[in-house]
């Protein structure tokens, strides 16, 4: 069936016309080996007489439009997916969680990996680098060390309140440079539902590249924790 | 512009968690809201105007519960970041107010005496909002957008 499709759609115009039925054989035999090409010309819409060669590249043309189209419109929604919902990479710019991040300074901002999966539930620890919407900006993200989860007392560094009870559904946010660091000692506990991401490990600079440890500096540690109460 | 948009509206098929970043039809459940939504309506929210910063005093917005980040909310937006808001009842002695501080708004149900809404726990910051409510889609005799707040008067900057 197919051969005959095939033959049916060879070009006519290339090979002898009186001698087309010794060539016959021949040409079937054309039609197999370059089956995967000739079948590929198959599908279009009937030729034209005389238009042969337009057809063709035309043909060639949409199949190739066609294949873009498919793979971008698959391509790009998937790829959006996946930096928004599972991880994605992000530089950070400021002193703020100096030494662990940034510890050059301007001269090079650290590249992190950005961690959506792990923050699906809300569930962070203590000691965990995560990014979040700022709460004095939508537009920006805020990377930060999670210093006290919801029903701990913090003692504060700047805030109005000496100490703070981390209210429920909330968490208590600190830059490790303090003094630099626009954190929760600025603006109170933050709702999780503003938690953006978990930073896992720094990417670049290559000799940076390191896994990003869950660590409360030895400095912060908490006042009572939620487990202290039970 | 237009191509991430576009890609946008697609993501809505190919999207790992069913969360519609364009849309979504969500169904609401409570009292805090009527007469506006009643309980077990179903209302549509496009996410467009916060992503564009477009949402303006009177919007009904759902968000993220404050309390509770896996819970939504319902409620309408009475002030947006430096808004002077009333804090007590509009008919006592002695009216305080406060203002909405940058990056938050304050959020209120349309049923004053049955809503706990930021005269309980405070302003809402914008980025717990995740999309606003325009249209009512279910029960369908009580079909279309949806009507301006029945407490006209919390929107005044007195």
């Amino acid at each position: 069936m197919c051969a005959c499709a095939c033959l049916s759609e060879a070009p006519r115009g290339s090979g002898p016309g009186p001698l087309g039925p010794f060539l016959l054989p021949l040409t079937r035999g054309f039609g197999q080996i370059g089956r995967g090409h000739k079948i590929t010309t198959y599908p279009f819409s009937p030729r034209k007489k005389g238009r042969k060669g337009m057809v063709q590249s035309q043909g060639w043309v949409r199949r190739y439009f066609k294949a873009f189209c498919k793979g971008f419109f698959v391509a790009v929604p998937v790829a959006v997916t996946f930096l928004d919902r599972v991880a994605c990479v992000a530089r950070v710019e400021g002193a703020s969680m100096q030494p662990s991040l940034n510890p050059g300074g301007s001269q090079s901002s650290d590249v992190v990996l950005l961690n959506h999966w792990k923050v699906r539930n809300f569930e962070v620890q203590r000691g965990d680098i995560v990014s979040l919407v700022s709460p004095k900006n939508p537009e920006q993200k805020i990377i930060k060390r999670v210093i006290a989860l919801e029903g701990d007392i913090v003692k504060t560094m700047g805030h109005k309140n000496r100490y703070v009870k981390v209210p429920r559904g909330h968490i208590w946010v600190e830059g490790d440079h303090h003094g630099h660091s626009f954190d929760s000692n600025s603006f109170g506990p933050v709702s999780l539902g503003l938690l953006h991401a978990h930073a896992t490990h720094i990417l670049w600079p290559p000799k940076r590249w390191q896994k990003l440890e869950s660590v409360l500096p030895p400095e912060r540690l908490l006042v009572q924790s939620e487990e202290d109460c039970l | 512009m237009r191509v991430f948009l576009g890609s946008l509206g697609l993501e809505q098929i190919f999207t790992l968690t069913g969360k519609n970043p364009d849309g979504n039809s969500l169904w609401c459940s409570g009292p805090s809201m009527e007469p506006t939504i009643q309980n077990s309506d179903i209302v549509f929210a496009e996410n467009l105007s916060r992503h564009f910063y477009g949402i303006q005093r009177g919007d009904i917005v759902v968000a993220k519960s404050p309390s509770d980040p896996k819970s939504n909310i319902c409620k309408r937006v009475i002030g947006l970041e430096g808004d002077k808001i009333l804090t007590s009842s509009p008919a006592g002695f002695f009216k305080s107010h406060s203002y909405v501080p940058k990056g938050h708004v304050w959020l209120e149900g349309d049923n004053l005496q049955n809503s706990t809404d930021s005269r309980y726990y405070g302003p809402v910051p914008y980025g717990l909002i995740r999309g606003r409510i325009f249209l009512k889609i279910w029960p369908l005799n009580d079909f279309g957008f949806l009507r301006d707040s029945p407490n006209g008067h919390r929107f005044s900057d007195e």
